[in-house]
């Protein structure tokens, strides 16, 4: 336990007067990452209450799940809803963080504020508005409603994403190719794309989990047929504590999970 | 001859000109189907609620609306609620994430690397999942009930979810990272130089902590908390699943009011209340910080 009188960076503080705070933090940290992993065991037990650990192992809950046609229905429209979320809202948010960029004037600012008001508006008024501008003309319950909406929320996240990528790098090198007569448009794809695509890739996938996740716009815009997975959580939710929803909880941390990894893996790509 | 050359200049200005002009035009049309987005589904379903939020039940213009919310005691109850539950998650999350940042910001990059993930992991995971594993680990004979009272922590199951407590538990639990990551970038960049002149100095580590750190972190702590702040304001899934129908915020009574009454015009005008107070917060927060610094962290 040497390490405990050792010095710590360059206070004169040691790891062992820090103790405390290494064990708050600890404990902070497994109070975050804990109450979310622990529905995973749970999901496996055969008991129609949860229980920790489980008395009986089984799947029970998870062929309830994959034959209840109605979850396998919404787990479809919401892998189709974030696929075609991330298909749109990417090159979108990439065009314009792009464009207000290399165009540093006042007007450029004002175009990306307004571009960032979805990230400050609360989801309930995006969510009562859209439901009923869309009731007007016929667009709720529709996939293309859903997309739209969820879009919205995915444009933001991708512009700060693309523009921190592109503050970090050398537009000069844009400049290089097109004296060389490369026009803009190819120095952007030949250039600057090759450069930038990591943090494409982790706004794509953000993306996607922006409108997998999304429920408040979801609940109100989509039903029926296009109800999408988060929706049918929350309407079983609110009558009982459906185990089925752990099973399903599990599924979507699995998801998550893999999404951030990836982010993370392709972070450190990017960086190399 | 030295006309032509002139003439040559000006013909070479007035190209180099309308390229410039390309240029413009090509960046700021870069922009626009994102922006036609953003109008179309943000800026004209709002300005339509807050049009309807002026119509009373009749459809003739009025502040009805407006005025049964200082006259009515059910709204007063649900500002009250809302403000009570947005002020106590931030000044939890505050109290929690503040050791947690300085402990992120304080360790070498190695383990802060795995520790940030964590606290990332929530932040990838669906709200609703995370409001659900509360919900199943805090109800009568759940998980945190059943251990504690196997550990003689207290004797009867306590009332944990379903009330102010649950809704609580599950805001900060949402909100932490929020705060956690906005300090933790303020914190990366104080001066550590100033900690070892004023170790130099005979501070001793506590004093330093107090007189320098803490101080110089405060900027971090606001825009944090201001972030968090906002958010709790427009809450709507945990306060409804984990409140159980006792902690009814702004967003619940909105959808309660469509629900039950059908009447646009009382949940518009709700939802413009909400949305200008929003606005007043963030017109705080880009008052003391820009706003370049709020989404990229450094400059």
């Amino acid at each position: 336990m040497g390490w405990l009188n050792e010095p710590t960076t360059d206070t004169q503080i040691s790891h062992g007067d820090r103790l405390w705070l290494y064990i708050i933090s600890g404990f902070i940290v497994l109070l975050l990452v804990l109450p979310t992993l622990i529905v995973i065991p749970m999901s496996f037990s055969d008991s129609q209450f949860l229980e920790f650990p489980p008395q009986i192992w089984s799947l029970r809950w998870y062929t309830e799940y994959l034959n209840t046609p109605r979850w396998i229905n919404a787990t479809y429209v919401s892998f189709k809803v974030a696929t075609l979320t991330m298909i749109v809202a990417t090159p979108l948010g990439t065009m314009a963080a792009y464009g207000l960029f290399i165009f540093n004037h006042p007007i450029s600012k004002i175009i990306f504020c307004v571009l960032i008001t979805p990230i400050i508006v609360p989801l309930i008024l995006i969510a009562i508005g859209t439901f009923y501008v869309f009731g007007q003309i016929g667009f709720t319950n529709t996939i293309t409603g859903i997309v739209l909406a969820h879009s919205v929320l995915a444009i933001p996240l991708v512009m700060i994403i693309i523009t921190s990528a592109l503050r970090s790098y050398d537009m000069n090198q844009e400049l290089v190719a097109r004296s060389l007569g490369a026009s803009r448009i190819r120095a952007f794809f030949e250039v600057t794309l090759p450069q930038i695509k990591f943090s494409i890739i982790t706004s794509a996938l953000l993306a996607f989990i922006t409108s997998f996740d999304e429920v408040i716009i979801s609940i109100f815009i989509s039903g029926g047929q296009t109800a999408t997975l988060t929706k049918q959580m929350f309407s079983a939710l609110r009558d009982y504590i459906d185990p089925t929803i752990a099973a399903i909880s599990t599924f979507m941390i699995l998801i998550s999970t893999m999404l951030m990894l990836g982010a993370q893996q392709i972070e450190k790509l990017g960086k190399k | 001859m030295i006309n032509k050359k002139s003439n040559f200049a000006a013909l070479n200005e007035n190209s180099l000109r309308l390229d410039k002009r390309k240029e413009q035009v090509l960046s700021i049309g870069l922009s626009v189907p994102a922006l036609l987005a953003i109008i179309l589904i943000i800026f004209v379903p709002i300005g339509w609620l807050f049009s309807l939020s002026f119509i009373n039940n009749v459809g003739e213009f009025s502040l009805e609306n407006y005025q049964k919310m200082l006259e009515y005691k059910s709204y007063a109850r649900v500002f009250v609620t809302t403000f009570k539950v947005s002020i106590l998650s931030t000044m939890l999350c505050i109290l929690i994430g503040y050791p947690l940042a300085y402990f992120l910001s304080q360790v070498s990059q190695r383990y802060s690397g795995f520790f940030l993930l964590a606290v990332l992991l929530p932040f990838w995971t669906s709200l609703l999942v995370r409001t659900y594993a509360w919900l199943v680990l805090l109800q009568r004979k759940g998980l945190i009930n059943n251990f504690a009272i196997d550990m003689g922590f207290w004797e009867l199951p306590l009332k944990l979810v379903h009330n102010l407590n649950g809704t609580l538990i599950g805001m900060v639990h949402i909100m932490l990272p929020y705060l956690v990551l906005p300090l933790y970038s303020t914190m990366k960049q104080i001066d550590k130089n100033a900690i070892s002149a004023a170790a130099n100095l005979g501070a001793t580590p506590t004093q330093s902590f107090w007189l320098i750190f803490f101080p110089l972190s405060l900027p971090g702590v606001v825009a944090g908390g201001l972030i968090v702040f906002i958010l709790c304001l427009g809450f709507y899934v945990t306060p409804v699943v984990l409140g159980g129908g006792r902690v009814i915020m702004v967003a619940s009574q909105i959808t309660a009011i469509l629900e039950n009454q059908f009447n646009w015009g009382a949940a518009s005008a709700l939802g413009v209340v909400l949305l200008f107070t929003t606005f007043l917060i963030l017109v705080m927060l880009t008052r003391l910080f820009k706003l370049n610094k709020i989404l990229f962290g450094n400059n």
